[in-house]
């Protein structure tokens, strides 16, 4: 059986999620905004949904929005807030490690004359609470700034930022915790955020659902129109029982949180030990301040994408660091902004662990990914070698006087 | 980690999204060898493309080889090999047209891209035995384990036999190459395609050098090596100027040179100095020859073939074919030097261009070939 260590990529639908989800793929499969029976069944589901992720978030039941995940979410969020904003100021404080769905959306609204700021951060990734206070001018309507990194793991200093943050009236803080919520506790009533950003498929819920919690009071403008649903911030039907899984796996992942991120973070360190110093292999990231789950390293001189390939082909799945960028020569822009050069950046290498992740998978993992990555390290100089002297051969006659160039 | 017997081979088979190297996957797979399937990126596609960018055709083949993997349920990769591709293919590629030579990108991307790094990495890293491509050519064998010795051969089907461009192999990558369609015609490999519901099955083949978008190399010189327009004179046979050509870069031996000059019978471009940037056109019997020289030789069997008196001059016979698909013509082979052999042919060929790649055929065993060096120097 291959060892799945991709769990930031996306986790398995938990049992208890998919049976709470079947009546409203079946019976209750009423349209929720429907005046009937059958539509007040949906609605129900709907409607307990929210309260369940409110209550888990410590939000109240119509802070949450519910929506195709978290990419929708965050486009919601920062498209909302920008277009909302506008008549107000134009720049948007963000940093230089966020997920695409947040980067490649400022670069988007950057086209329609906003002014984005993305924040340097330090070697481990994490960004200065005092520059994103720097950067929070009268203009600014927003500051966007991930809660943990999807790559590398680390956590940033939100709470820092939120107080900072505060002293400026007006400029809303929306936050991307969708690798977070795994296994980081969020409470909104400490955390002190306007909007929140959350994707089921990373805590064992369903994939196609994610949510925004959007706090009382704060003005945004819908990116979706038709109808009235979600209190007119996102049209169109309701998955219903999208909401009802991600809602029940939210709760689950909540109760069980001190026990699971207990249990994953022990793991995650006995990998990493394996792992980090072998051969130069560094481990990337912040030690502390960082998810319990996700354990990242550069290798030293070996492609990533080869690595992950050569351990696909020995029973591991893991992952360069973000699943959307394929045989790109494009390198993370996480560690690039995190300090690391290009050519070592190639080298980046991330195991993610879950719930369902046991000790003799770690263990066992552990021992064919030092055995790869030693493996991969021998080829790699073999083929060097076989540079070198496939350089100077020359086929002919009399090879000892012959002396070309490759090409 | 290589002590571990495997009951089956693991082949590694380079899938562009075309047809040929679909049906090449699956015959692998049906042969009872394990299929490892991989698209190798070669030139730069961005992944970030945006509403404002165009979207990329490069990776629409990727996804065509993603889909065939799926279908014939093997595991699929993406490889990178950009660097390679442009150290070994895309750089001479451009320096022979700035210095007036005809490049030969298929044989560098054979040589050392898919059956230099591509294998090396296929074996080194992936533990792989062998790298099959959708190539139509064959391979045989005499002989077992280290002994044996492994022949090229032409494709069965003559119309897409394809060894012109694989000259470049030695024995050490035969004997870790397949080529499952060497005994196969186009239409037979479509209807197999099209017998397993393959998405590829009818996919238009592609004619272009797969990094030259549109056709036109001169748009790569422009944006990959700033070359610029250098107009500069166009010389008939009698060495009289006829014309201005807009830079010598952008002529190939054996083009046909119509436009600006009228000299009633039709002019090609005969010779291309760079360095003086200057353009030789000739009529169509000057661009013919029966000598011309090869370097960077290079022999199948690791070593020229014996002669017919036993070798003694290191001269022996064989067909000499100068571009993919040309007619192969009789020819004695002589070595000059130990990099440089002259090929005397028994008819004219046309347009022997420096640069070109001479391939070296006896009966349909490929030989091995070289590349056309300018001869005036060793002339007379």
């Amino acid at each position: 059986m291959p060892i799945y260590l991709d769990h930031a990529a996306t986790t398995p639908l938990r049992r208890e999620a998919l049976e709470a989800m079947l009546p409203y793929l079946t019976e209750y499969f009423g349209n929720a905004s429907s005046p009937h029976g059958f539509g007040q069944r949906a609605r129900a589901g709907l409607d307990e949904a929210h309260e369940k992720v409110a209550h888990a978030l410590g939000a109240t039941p119509r802070e949450i929005v519910f929506t195709s995940g978290g990419t929708e979410a965050n486009n919601l969020a920062l498209k909302g807030a920008a277009w909302a904003g506008k008549a107000r100021g134009h720049r948007i404080v963000t940093t230089s490690v966020e997920h695409h769905s947040v980067g490649h959306t400022v670069r988007y609204l950057e086209k329609f004359g906003f002014e984005i700021v993305e924040l340097p951060v330090d070697r481990y990734g994490r960004v200065d609470p005092d520059e994103v206070e720097a950067a929070t001018t009268p203009r600014t309507i927003l500051v966007s700034v991930m809660l943990a990194n999807n790559e590398v793991g680390t956590v940033q200093p939100i709470a820092e930022i939120a107080a900072r943050i505060r002293r400026h009236k007006g400029v809303l803080l929306h936050t991307d915790a969708v690798q977070a919520a795994p296994h980081l506790a969020i409470d909104l009533r400490a955390l002190d955020v306007d909007l929140l950003t959350i994707a089921a498929h990373k805590f064992e819920g369903p994939k196609g659902v994610g949510a925004l919690y959007i706090r009382h009071g704060t003005n945004i403008l819908a990116q979706q129109h038709g109808g009235a649903q979600e209190r007119h911030r996102r049209a169109g039907t309701e998955n219903v029982a999208g909401a009802v899984g991600m809602a029940r796996a939210l709760e689950l992942a909540v109760a069980e949180r001190l026990q699971t991120a207990g249990r994953v973070r022990e793991l995650c360190a006995s990998l990493a030990a394996a792992i980090a110093g072998t051969d130069g292999v560094l481990q990337t990231g912040h030690p502390t301040e960082r998810l319990p789950g996700i354990a990242s390293f550069i290798a030293p001189g070996i492609d990533g994408a080869s690595t992950t390939m050569a351990l696909d082909l020995a029973g591991i799945a893991c992952s360069t660091g973000s699943a959307c960028v394929s045989g790109s020569t494009e390198v993370s822009h996480v560690l690039t902004a995190m300090g690391y050069p290009v050519e070592e950046a190639r080298g980046a290498l991330r195991f993610s662990l879950g719930r369902t992740t046991t000790a003799a998978e770690i263990a066992e993992a552990a021992d064919v990914i030092v055995r790869t990555l030693a493996h991969l390290r021998e080829a790699a100089a073999e083929m060097r070698l076989q540079r070198v002297t496939s350089a100077v051969k020359v086929p002919g006659p009399d090879p000892t006087v012959a002396e070309a160039p490759l090409e | 980690m290589t002590g571990l017997a495997r009951a089956k081979a693991r082949v590694l088979v380079a899938m562009s999204g075309g047809v040929d190297s679909s049906v090449a996957a699956a015959l692998v797979q049906s042969a009872g060898d394990e299929a490892i399937g991989v698209w190798m990126r070669l030139s730069d596609v961005s992944d970030s493309h945006s509403e404002f960018e165009r979207s990329c055709c490069s990776l629409d083949a990727a996804e065509d080889a993603r889909r065939v993997a799926s279908q014939l349920d093997i595991p699929f990769y993406i490889l990178n090999l950009e660097r390679e591709f442009d150290e070994g293919v895309v750089q001479p590629f451009m320096r022979a047209y700035l210095e007036g030579r005809t490049p030969s990108p298929c044989v560098d991307c054979n040589t050392l891209v898919k059956f230099g790094a591509l294998l090396g990495r296929a074996r080194q890293a992936y533990e792989c035995d062998a790298v099959a491509t959708g190539h139509y050519a064959r391979i045989d064998s005499q002989g077992e384990g280290g002994g044996a010795r492994y022949r090229l051969l032409r494709a069965l089907d003559p119309a897409k036999d394809q060894s012109y461009f694989l000259y470049g192999l030695g024995q050490e990558e035969l004997a870790h190459v397949r080529f499952p369609l060497g005994e196969l015609s186009k239409p037979q490999v479509r209807d197999a395609a099209r017998a397993m519901g393959l998405v590829t099955a009818d996919k238009r083949d592609s004619q272009e050098i797969c990094f030259v978008p549109r056709g036109n190399y001169r748009d790569v010189l422009r944006e990959r090596a700033g070359w610029a327009s250098d107009p500069g004179p166009l010389l008939d046979v009698d060495g009289r100027q006829v014309g201005e050509h807009f830079g010598a870069a952008g002529y190939t031996v054996g083009q046909r040179q119509g436009t600006g000059v009228a000299l009633g019978e039709p002019r090609y471009v005969w010779q291309i100095d760079a360095g003086a940037n200057v353009i030789k056109l000739g009529r169509r019997q000057d661009l013919e020859t029966q000598r011309f020289e090869v370097e960077e030789v290079h022999f199948v069997a690791g070593t020229p073939p014996p002669g017919p008196s036993s070798g003694a001059t290191g001269a022996f016979q064989a067909e000499v074919q100068i571009r993919h698909r040309g007619r192969p013509a009789q020819a004695t082979v002589r070595p000059l030097s130990p990099i440089r052999w002259a090929i005397e042919t028994a008819e004219p060929v046309w347009a022997a261009a420096p640069g070109q790649a001479a391939v070296l055929y006896r009966g349909g065993v490929v030989v091995g070939g070289g590349r056309i060096v300018r001869s005036e120097d060793s002339e007379g």
